[in-house]
């Protein structure tokens, strides 16, 4: 997959975006310099990529987030540098934008600058382990609902299917199928099936595109 | 045929309603909990019930007192700030006898506090959600599985005794995520309701749901069958789950999330050679005083470990009849105890220290 210079992260909450986001960029950052990573997500104040501040830090990742992410209050506030990821055209930035429609609605102010530049990559993170998206059918009605909100269209889909701790190789086998439908019925093409580092090395050459996920940890 | 499903705390407690038949929810947001709404806003048009958005926790709360009336089942969720707003509501429910979930996500507190998780209202739960004499049934998750399962509980509990049920969460037992198998949940068919105001059908005398007494000698005899109904709770219902507990010399108690971290600590101070077990009340009201009395026969000391300044311990020490000392192992404001914390307390417990 060719790097755009903005690669944005949506889907459902709870499918997984913040860590494969967070993952994501410090992968990136081996290759590339300078990389930002943007923290979009008003909804939910609990899980933050600020929470992973130390690691992106130390992998030359700068972190553009609320001051009052990942901290004791809940105010939906975007970040003030949120600008330099349209602006700063030398940027490969990774966009980590809230769940659902309702955090896809924080991306409007940059949509317009996104859509002209038009070097983008709008990636969907699947599971069909989350209750709201077991079946291809309700999964479809929920990136429909995140494109509405945001505005930019999605170009790709990250199978992130998985149970927490418990998933076993077999589990991301049997949501292959699931990922296939998805694809067909919305025409966009699995770019990457992610799975935390403990099961790649089972499913490593099984399936393409595989990229391996250290978990993030909630801290404080 | 389903599988197990990755879901949030929140999730599962929504969802579980969804299976025990509640087809009402009524709320407002506030974090650490607000997937709860989030999911009934997305599911409930879907399978006919109704999810409302209320303008402010108070009036949920009074749409709850109305469904309830009509004999459905019927839940609202907050937070901690959220929860104290609901407290002339819980009152009157419990006056009017009528059964209710109510849950939980606690932050920190007092006031606006934080949205951090935390257990500092146990008090409220277990002793005064509102004004006048009255109780709640609380019921206290330490797993996503268990929110869904309690959640089950609560209703029938509810429904088995006409009065609310809290489930009491943290905003970490909220938002965490863990597989649930939701298949495996036991739904009973709800009982009939004979005192719902349903409509009479010119058939039987009207019911009437109300919590105004004109009569005073009345307003006792109506305290005192419900206290009877308390004490028959109280000698029924109480659930906890004992620990290593067989030989155990010291006594961890922790409910909720604080169990999760004590249960590694006395796991790594039995390594040691530590007699040490934990008791996780899974009702906080009544609470399991039988279980800890119970538990004198081997036990020296007790800690209760708690993301408050000390609430459950009094619980822990009238159980007890202050028979042994019991010691306090906490963290306020949002923090959790760290399982090292916990380990320290038992240590300096085995060596003679008060801790």
């Amino acid at each position: 997959m060719k790097v755009k210079r903005i690669t944005l992260f949506v889907g459902h909450y709870g499918s997984g975006k913040t860590n494969i986001a967070v993952n994501y960029a410090i992968a990136l950052a081996k290759t590339r310099n300078p990389v930002a990573l943007a923290d979009l997500d008003i909804v939910n104040p609990y899980f933050r990529s600020k929470d992973s501040l130390a690691d992106l830090e130390a992998a030359g990742v700068r972190l553009i987030a609320s001051p009052y992410a990942g901290g004791n209050l809940d105010i939906p506030a975007l970040p003030q540098e949120m600008y330099a990821v349209t602006d700063d055209k030398n940027l490969t930035a990774i966009l980590d934008v809230g769940g659902d429609d309702r955090g896809a609605l924080a991306l409007g102010r940059l949509t317009p600058a996104i859509l002209a530049e038009n070097d983008f990559a709008c990636l969907a993170v699947v599971n069909r382990y989350r209750p709201l998206t077991r079946t291809p059918a309700d999964t479809v009605e929920v990136l429909r609902e995140i494109e509405g909100a945001g505005g930019v269209p999605i170009t790709g889909l990250v199978n992130n299917s998985n149970v927490g701790r418990e998933t076993t190789p077999e589990d991301v086998l049997d949501s292959l199928a699931y990922a296939a439908e998805v694809s067909r019925l919305t025409g966009l093409p699995v770019v990457m099936t992610t799975v935390d580092r403990g099961v790649y090395p089972a499913l490593s050459g099984k399936i393409p595109d595989l990229f391996p996920l250290d978990l993030q940890k909630k801290i404080g | 045929m389903e599988k197990k499903v990755l879901m949030k705390g929140n999730e599962a407690i929504a969802e579980a309603a969804i299976r025990a038949g509640c087809r009402h929810y009524f709320g407002y947001p506030i974090t650490p909990q607000t997937e709860i709404a989030a999911y009934m806003a997305k599911r409930m048009p879907k399978i006919g019930g109704t999810f409302l958005q209320a303008e402010s926790e108070i009036a949920a709360i009074n749409m709850v007192y109305g469904v309830a009336s009509a004999g459905l089942r019927v839940m609202t969720s907050s937070s901690s700030p959220g929860i104290s707003l609901k407290g002339e509501g819980l009152s009157y429910l419990a006056g009017a006898d009528l059964p209710a979930l109510v849950v939980n996500v606690q932050r920190g507190g007092p006031g606006l506090g934080g949205i951090q998780p935390s257990q500092s209202d146990y008090f409220q739960a277990t002793r005064g959600a509102g004004h006048g004499d009255f109780r709640m049934i609380v019921l206290a998750p330490a797993s996503v599985q268990e929110m869904a399962e309690l959640t089950v509980s609560a209703f029938d509990l509810a429904d088995k005794y006409r009065m609310t049920s809290m489930l009491l969460a943290d905003g970490t037992m909220g938002q965490m995520m863990e597989p649930v198998a939701l298949d495996d949940l036991k739904i009973n068919p709800m009982p009939e309701k004979p005192w719902a105001t349903t409509g009479t059908k010119m058939e039987r005398k009207r019911n009437i749901i109300n919590s105004l007494s004109l009569v005073p000698e009345e307003l006792e005899q109506f305290n005192f069958a419900r206290y009877e109904k308390y004490a028959k709770i109280e000698r029924e219902e109480a659930r906890a789950e004992e620990y290593r507990m067989e030989d155990a010399e010291i006594c961890v108690a922790a409910f909720g999330i604080a169990s999760r971290v004590s249960r590694n600590a006395v796991d790594a101070a039995r390594e040691m050679g530590i007699k040490v077990g934990m008791i996780r009340p899974i009702t906080l009201w009544p609470f399991p005083k039988e279980t800890f009395k119970k538990s004198l026969s081997t036990v020296k000391k007790y800690i209760s470990v708690e993301l408050n300044m000390g609430q459950m311990i009094e619980d822990v020490r009238l159980s007890t009849e202050c028979r042994r000392p019991v010691t306090l192992c906490n963290r306020a404001g949002g923090m959790i105890p760290t399982p090292e914390q916990v380990l320290e307390a038992i240590k300096s417990a085995a060596n003679g220290g008060e801790n």
